[in-house]
């Protein structure tokens, strides 16, 4: 690890102000992705901007027809908080499913969903129930905050400080765990809120997370596995690499989507 | 049975420390003005080295010297050697290219070290390291051993032809493929099986300290048998006189084989050492360790088996390329030959094999022994082959297997071994019932409504233990004996230690040696302590792998007690004023037959020291003596593995849904810790059946460099063990005992494959059986008949 200066803000606005001042600083939410790289000497951020000391970054709330998560919520937390297991325990399962115990008592969603990375889990969950990001400066649609592999939206001296999701009334996560690191080979997340469908991916695709626009059209005769009997997506456009080939990737995107359709509407 | 004593479940001694963190590895000895060395590594598989320019480095902050391969030539370091020989079918002998602690004209894989840094701090070293700039010449690499011999492949040693090692053989060709030409079957397969990264969990670690005032060298060390890595790197290595050289491995967190062998990093630090007179530490870092940590198996093989229309074996032929790597390892060349052929019998009695062996270099790192070294892949080839052959011939594989078992010992197999004592039919019956084989068809018939398929797979395997018998072995190549020796010191209060030649990294050796001795003498467990691993206390010993310290290490130890059980008698009729004829020795106390006299241990233990009852000239003060045990045969584990799978249909994703393990390891010593050797090897098989593989990619880049790519086996993936025994007593050793360490490891990866392929009905199905390997199987195969 090369050296860096620490800093431990206690306010958004002070960690935006550090942010702006050292433009090679990275920020440090649950620290599983950025430390190991750091360690192995592959990123050499001249500070580390840790947010575990800002107040009100953390916590799972109801509001009205909502949940809004913190962007410092732990993933053991978020798995277990009875409010999010109550209105949405489709999304409880997300965090639930992360990495391993470690990981998920570090790992926060806002540090998840700002690296996007392309097997991650919450990218799929926020772009599967169409959520809507809070960074200090705007509100950003899940639609158009992922743009592509460990990309987002997200513009310099932007902090993720919350994320609100839609109470969807059936809501699914169906995930294949890659078997020596823990994220999804490939995740497949659905929901239904009124004529609201979606279906989204990740792990599978060579871009990060995508809704499948084919298996939406599909659901809204019925919302029910049945209505995707026989339904794949093409293999272009898959990752393949040595733990899962692109046509292997593509099938599995189809039983998951079943799988998880089962399970939402059971 | 005592309750600490041969044969009791007695809780391991050395627990304590490793689980309160208490234990002491070698990273925790710290020494004063102590340096840390960080090695600059060949990012490149096969490249020439133009130019090392160390002048940046050297003006780092921290450094305190960088060193390269030039220097080490200069200082005229020897090379690391392979110590055992093998002669090719043309009795020409094996090629041995050189192999230097540092390159210093050419690299053969990634991670081969070019310089090394020595600095004040880990980090300052780092900084320096990537501060020295080589300039390579890339050339064209060669990963796959069933490439390197090809014409047109890349050369990787000056004057080895083809990067072929050896072309050896064994067994009787003509009467193999006489009895193939005759055979009513014939069952053939091609076979990979995969290559191992260890993964001890503490990684590879070298102090090394340098004495002006003496001129001796220390040398703390992550080693599996320190008297051979200071007899080699004092011999061949030409570091320092064997005398002025003191090993010391400590406490070793795991080691699987992966710890056995010399590599360039503890030269390295004893060179640097004293040149810079200081003490220089390494500590290996995980990403270093897939890379140079010795891997393990990595074959292709070509196997036939021959049957007569009844499923009596007639004749077995396997045609193996071993891949070595880019260097010989110290036992390297006798792992795919002396420990992989001649278990290619099985539990079978085979009138005739034939096996052929090309070992080949390839720009991969080096290839030698892990758990189970040679024979895992035999009985790979071995019961992957008998079960296919049943399937093929319509015959249950448990009758086929009935058929053809050894049934009379001793028996002599034409590749070498002679069995001594084992009962197949025993095993296999205890574990058909424990896995309730009878009751498969119905779960069978259940799993189908699931989604699931499911299969069964059998493994009865044997392995070779207890090695060896050093003449042998020296006939068959090998450069050192492979005896042990024991040194038992009786304190004048009655507390005993052992010095044993054995080296424990996990085992439990202080245990459960101390239960043999407690056993032996009737004294308290407690009393008693074993010390291993330093090279100045303990007399020349040759180290623990190969599942020996039971049959080898601890028959030296009975050997020594016998001595020392002699003496003690001596003293207690001197003390008891009897013939030493009537003396005689029970639960820790001396009597005289027909009397009611008696002493206890610690009288005599102390009667021996203070020499009060008898002068000089009739016995010699003092209770300590020494065994060198040698070995008359190896010894033979043996037992059944029943493995039962469900299969998703959909993802092709595997669980085992039952796992049966009846092993026959004749006397048990603890049967906890047996239990715990028998997981812990059935872990590694399922992890090398389903999970593990290294992979290179074309330009000799390891793809799986790092546990986010290299999948180990996790407790979510095993199933509870069944595990159930069954007891032949080995006639080769005063102990009856025949060594737990690798059988399940030997075991399991062919009980896995088996149970895949019977659930999906194809055999085209290699290892690691990820779910997208049973995927793509299921939907190449053409389902098999249903019988």
């Amino acid at each position: 690890m090369y050296n860096f200066t620490f800093h431990r803000p206690t306010t958004v606005r002070q960690a935006a102000g550090l942010l702006a001042r050292n433009p090679e600083a990275k920020l440090l939410a649950g620290g599983h992705s950025l430390i190991p790289v750091m360690k192995q000497r592959l990123a050499q951020p001249s500070a580390l901007i840790d947010l575990s000391l800002v107040e009100g970054l953390t916590g799972v709330e109801q509001k009205g027809r909502s949940i809004v998560i913190g962007a410092m919520t732990r993933h053991a937390d978020a798995a277990i908080s009875p409010v999010l297991q109550q209105a949405l325990p489709g999304l409880a399962a997300v965090p639930a499913a992360v990495g391993d115990p470690q990981v998920r008592n570090r790992g926060t969603i806002g540090g998840s969903v700002a690296n996007n990375d392309p097997n991650a889990d919450y990218p799929a969950a926020v772009l599967g129930l169409g959520a809507t990001i809070i960074t200090n400066k705007r509100r950003i649609a899940a639609d158009d905050f992922f743009t592509g592999m460990f990309s987002t939206a997200l513009e310099d001296g932007e902090i993720i400080v919350k994320i609100s999701f839609p109470i969807a009334k059936k809501a699914a996560y169906e995930k294949f765990k890659h078997p020596a690191s823990g994220f999804a080979l490939v995740g497949v997340f659905v929901s239904k809120r009124g004529a609201d469908i979606r279906v989204a991916v990740t792990g599978a695709g060579s871009n990060g997370v995508f809704r499948v626009k084919s298996f939406e059209e599909a659901l809204k005769k019925r919302f029910a596995a049945k209505s995707l009997e026989g339904m794949t997506i093409p293999a272009t456009g898959m990752n393949s690499d040595i733990h899962a080939s692109a046509e292997y990737r593509a099938h599995l995107v189809g039983v998951l989507a079943r799988r998880a359709l089962a399970k939402a509407t059971a | 049975m005592s309750a600490t004593g041969i044969g009791a479940a007695v809780r391991r001694k050395e627990d304590f420390r490793f689980v309160t963190g208490s234990g002491q590895y070698t990273d925790d000895v710290v020494r004063p003005g102590e340096t840390r060395a960080v090695f600059v590594r060949s990012p490149h598989a096969h490249a020439k080295i133009k130019s090392i320019d160390v002048g940046a480095a050297r003006k780092m902050p921290g450094v305190v010297d960088v060193l390269t391969g030039a220097q080490l030539a200069t200082d005229k370091i020897g090379n690391l050697i392979c110590g055992w020989m093998i002669h090719s079918k043309d009795g020409s002998p094996m090629k041995m290219a050189p192999h230097p602690a540092l390159a210093a004209a050419k690299v053969n894989c990634v991670g081969d070290a070019v310089a090394v840094v020595i600095a004040e701090t880990y980090e300052q070293g780092r900084d320096a390291a990537e501060k020295v700039k080589v300039d390579y010449d890339v050339l064209t690499a060669v990963v796959d051993p069933a490439k390197a011999q090809a014409p047109g492949a890349p050369q990787i040693h000056a004057d080895i032809a083809n990067n072929t090692i050896y072309q050896w053989h064994l067994g009787d060709a003509k009467a193999t493929a006489a009895a193939f030409a005759a055979a009513a079957h014939v069952t053939k397969l091609d076979i990979v099986n995969n290559r191992l990264v260890p993964n001890a969990m503490e990684p590879r670690a070298a102090l090394a300290e340098y004495d002006v005032g003496t001129d001796n060298l220390t040398l703390w060390n992550t080693s599996q048998n320190p008297h051979v890595a200071r007899l080699v790197i004092a011999a061949f290595v030409g570091m320092a006189p064997e005398h002025k050289l003191r090993v010391i491995a400590p406490d070793v967190g795991g080691g699987f084989g992966s710890k056995i062998f010399i590599y360039p990093e503890e030269v390295v630090c004893l060179w640097a050492a004293r040149k810079v007179r200081r003490p220089v530490k390494w500590t290996c870092d995980r990403s270093e360790a897939f890379l140079t940590d010795c891997h393990g198996r990595d074959h292709v093989t070509h196997a036939e088996l021959a049957l007569d229309a009844q499923g009596k074996i007639l004749a077995l032929r396997a045609k193996t390329i071993a891949n070595l790597g880019a260097y010989m390892s110290t036992f390297s060349s006798s792992v795919p030959t002396y420990l992989y052929a001649t278990l290619l019998s099985g539990q079978y009695d085979i009138p005739s094999i034939y096996c052929e062996v090309d070992a080949v270099y390839t720009n991969t790192a080096p290839v030698d022994a892990y758990r189970g070294a040679g024979r895992p892949e035999a009985t790979f080839v071995v019961e992957r082959l008998v079960e296919v052959a049943a399937r093929q011939m319509k015959i249950e594989p448990a009758d086929l297997r009935k058929r053809n078992f050894i049934k009379t010992f001793p028996h002599q197999t034409p590749v070498i071994m002679a069995y001594d004592a084992g009962d197949y039919h025993a095993s296999l019956k205890k574990a058909l019932e424990i896995a309730d084989v009878k009751g498969f068809a119905k779960r069978k018939r259940d799993a189908v409504r699931h989604g699931k398929l499911r299969g069964l797979g059998f493994s009865t395997y044997i392995e070779a233990c207890g090695i060896a018998p050093s003449q042998a072995v020296g006939s068959l190549g090998a450069g050192v004996g492979l005896w042990e020796s024991a040194e038992v010191r009786v304190n004048p209060t009655g507390s005993v230690e052992v010095l044993t030649g054995c080296h424990a990294h996990g085992q439990g050796h202080e245990t459960t040696f101390a239960q043999l001795v407690s056993e032996r003498l009737g004294i308290p467990f407690e009393n008693i302590s074993i010390v291993h691993g330093d090279t100045d206390k303990v007399q020349f010993g040759m180290g623990t792998y190969g599942s020996r310290s039971a049959a080898v290490g601890m028959s030296a130890i009975v050997k020594a007690l016998d001595k020392v059980e002699a003496k003690a008698k001596k003293v207690a009729a001197h003390l008891l004023e009897a013939a030493e004829g009537d003396i005689e020795f029970k639960d820790g106390k001396f009597t005289v037959a027909g009397t009611d006299k008696q002493a206890a241990w610690g009288d005599v233990a102390l009667n021996a020291y203070i020499a009060h009852k008898f002068t000089g000239q009739e016995l010699e003060p003092g209770l300590k003596e020494t065994s060198f045990y040698d070995p008359t045969n190896f010894t033979f584990p043996a037992g059944c593995h029943i493995c039962e799978v469900e299969v998703d249909i959909d993802t092709g994703k595997t669980d085992i849904v039952n796992w049966t393990a009846v092993d026959d390891f004749g006397t048990i010593i603890n049967p906890m810790i047996v239990e715990g050797q028998v997981h812990g090897g059935i872990a590694q098989g399922i992890g090398q059946a389903l999970l593990e593989g290294a992979v290179y990619d074309k330009s000799g880049q390891l793809v799986t460099g790092s546990m986010m790519d290299y999948t180990m086996p996790r407790a979510h993936d095993l199933p509870s063990f069944h595990v159930g025994m069954t007891e032949t007593k080995s006639p080769s050793n005063p102990l009856g005992v025949k060594g737990c360490g690798e059988a399940g490891a030997i075991a399991a990866p062919a009980a896995v494959i088996n149970a895949i392929t019977d659930a999906i009905g194809t055999e085209d199905l290699a290892m690691p059986a990820t779910a997208n390997a049973v995927w793509s199987a299921l939907k190449r195969a053409t389902p098999r008949q249903a019988a």
